[in-house]
């Protein structure tokens, strides 16, 4: 058996560049051109679930409502994550939550991530008070450092684990880049003479 | 915001999104703002909450109307050609691969006071109520005419040139009736007022050709449609922007374009100015640099049906020619449904719009409420059609038109293109974007 998982939403670029590459690269901000990536893992023999992860490109840097609906409106989960040396970063990240579940699917699974747990020096936001917001709020919690992988693989199997298996089983076909419900704009058709 | 930037774009409506995708793409430095919170400007799609805060500000929807997310309204109505410009443009840039389409189920014309379809098929040729027998022959040799002309073999040309020729000349020469005149002049031409009939016969010609081969590529109508509403459209092209390196900025006010010497220099907001030597903007944000052409009346009805006499469709386009009603401008009406996810479950979404001729406009789009059936609410709003008075080469400003009444967006690329020109230099020629597998594939080869 096999279940497809589309369209997770991270809101970080290096998370997903290590969950899907296992690869860090400190100066390199966003990977310019790369909207769309995939990673697939196996959670026992039956169940492989296939990640498409949309980045969000930068464009929620601004303010939450700069990131276009189309991100989230067909999203099974989202990866919502801020930085545990900045305090400031948890508060966005709370607006975001707030965000996702006014305008997301109801059944989203949302997971929060403190990233950079490899700067413990320099941190600021306690885990107890993060681990706290996101058992209020429903949410999966660990906190992670795109550097040295630590809990990355751990997170999107949670994730999968969390997927109820229906939806899993049904996937959405938005962001397949087949457009399997609608028409393909892609696919050559032979024009036939006219109509009338 | 305090930076320095290639270019400021101002409102996210389709035109800008589509500049600021491309531009991006070429490495410039974008900037993208909008003063509202959300994407599309003119042309977005709402929900509930916007929708009534827009047009009713202060009153809540009606919890009978259901979920806000299930919303998505549009503003305009317009449909994608399906072998028109806007579909170049999606595949060449790949933004195909965030949205998906859908056709719209059928067109319809008014003919004698009565609904008729657009013949979308040989079949329905030959049975369509249009034309009696004789007339369909006419009109075959018409049809025929158009297909085979080529503008290098004279022997296709019947001794007309249709550079010159206008198109009044070739409907003689075929001897067509007035209905069917009617019918392909705006049913299939789509021109929304007569003035082209004593122009040459080219136009109408381009027009008819992109009717049929939109027709011929998916069948059932020429048009294709986003789900989720046309919104997606700047969205996606919002995306490419960003992809590429363009910072976004929404429920940003803008307070002022800031000049020297004639020349665009930045963009301030509050005490803060974004630094740029271009910009480009819809006519909202510099008012004082667009002039009026003409006021168009849109109606967006929520209807809990199928309108009557369209079969039941979930979607469809019914023009009513001006010469059925007597006016000017023809009527248009858009419909599309829950099954685009624009709406809930067993609601409908109409919009009857018409180029304003009277100092009534209400009245002058009755004759397309009546044939909607039985309306739930209806939000209506007469907006001002304008142009930039200057192409911006001199201050660097460059701005866009606004949505024009046609039914489609080849007007809407036309300006994109020439906008590109005027801020570039250059044609635009559009590049195929990697395809996502492509690009996954070089990433994991690096």
């Amino acid at each position: 058996m096999r279940y497809d998982n589309y369209a997770t939403t991270a809101t970080t670029n290096s998370l997903v560049l290590r969950f899907v590459k296992d690869q860090f690269d400190d100066y390199r901000e966003s990977t310019i051109g790369a909207a769309f990536l995939t990673q697939t893992i196996c959670l026992d023999d039956a169940t492989t679930v296939k990640f498409e992860i949309w980045d969000t490109a930068g464009q929620e840097r601004y303010k939450a409502r700069s990131l276009a609906p189309m991100y989230y409106r067909n999203a099974n989960c989202a990866v919502v994550v801020y930085d545990i040396t900045q305090s400031s970063s948890l508060d966005k990240a709370k607006s975001w939550v707030k965000e996702l579940q006014r305008q997301a699917d109801p059944n989203i699974v949302i997971a929060l991530a403190g990233n950079k747990s490899d700067l413990s020096a320099r941190r600021v936001v306690e885990t107890e008070e993060a681990q706290a917001y996101a058992d209020e709020a429903g949410l999966l919690f660990f906190e992670t450092s795109a550097k040295t992988a630590t809990n990355v693989n751990e997170l999107f199997t949670s994730i999968a684990k969390k997927m109820p298996l229906d939806m899993l089983a049904n996937p959405r076909p938005r962001g397949t880049g087949l457009n399997a419900r609608g028409v393909d704009l892609n696919r050559d058709t032979k024009e036939t003479g006219c109509a009338c | 915001m305090d930076e320095q930037y290639d270019v400021v774009v101002m409102g996210t409506g389709l035109t800008e999104c589509i500049l600021s995708g491309l531009l991006s793409i070429e490495g410039k430095k974008v900037l993208h703002m909008d003063r509202n919170d959300y994407y599309g400007g003119e042309s977005a799609s709402l929900n509930l909450t916007q929708l009534f805060k827009k047009f009713r500000d202060g009153e809540a929807p009606t919890a009978a109307l259901g979920k806000d997310r299930d919303y998505n309204v549009d503003l305009i109505p317009k449909f994608m050609m399906a072998n028109g410009e806007l579909v170049k443009i999606l595949t060449h840039t790949d933004v195909t691969r965030y949205l998906e389409f859908k056709q719209i189920a059928g067109s319809y014309v008014i003919r004698d006071g009565t609904v008729a379809k657009v013949p979308a098929t040989e079949m329905e040729a030959v049975r369509s109520p249009l034309m009696g027998l004789f007339e369909k022959r006419r009109a075959k040799k018409f049809f025929e005419f158009v297909q085979n002309y080529k503008a290098e073999d004279p022997s296709t040309h019947q001794g007309m040139d249709i550079n010159i020729t206008p198109m009044d000349s070739v409907y003689k020469f075929f001897g067509l009736e007035a209905g069917t005149i009617d019918f392909i002049g705006h049913a299939l031409a789509l021109h929304l007022e007569d003035s082209y009939i004593n122009r040459p016969a080219k136009e109408t010609f381009d027009r008819i050709t992109l009717y049929m081969s939109s027709m011929a590529r998916w069948g059932k109508s020429p048009y294709l449609y986003p789900l989720y509403g046309l919104g997606e459209l700047p969205q996606g092209f919002a995306r490419l922007s960003a992809i590429y390196g363009g910072t976004y900025m929404l429920d940003k006010k803008v307070d002022e374009i800031v000049y020297e010497n004639g020349k665009v220099v930045g963009v301030r907001s509050g005490d803060e100015v974004a630094k740029c030597s271009q910009v480009i903007c819809d006519p909202s944000y510099a008012p004082e640099k667009v002039h009026k052409t003409d006021r168009v009346i849109r109606a967006i009805c929520l209807l809990r049906g199928p309108i009557p006499n369209t079969d039941g469709v979930d979607s469809f386009q019914l023009i009513i020619p001006q010469n059925q009603v007597k006016r000017k401008n023809d009527i248009y009406i858009a419909g599309v449904s829950a099954s685009h996810n624009v709406c809930e479950k067993n609601h409908y979404l109409a919009i009857v719009s018409t180029v304003v001729e009277t100092a009534n406009p209400q009245e002058e789009i009755q004759p397309g409420l009546a044939l909607l059936g039985p309306i739930v609410d209806k939000f209506v709003q007469v907006v001002d059609i304008c142009e930039p008075i200057e192409d911006g080469k001199k201050d660097q400003v460059f701005i866009s038109k606004s949505y024009d009444a046609t039914s489609h967006f080849e007007t809407v690329c036309d300006d994109v293109k020439d906008l590109y020109k005027r801020i570039t230099g250059n044609d635009l020629v559009l590049k195929q974007r990697q395809t996502q597998e492509e690009e996954q594939k070089e990433m994991a080869d690096h």
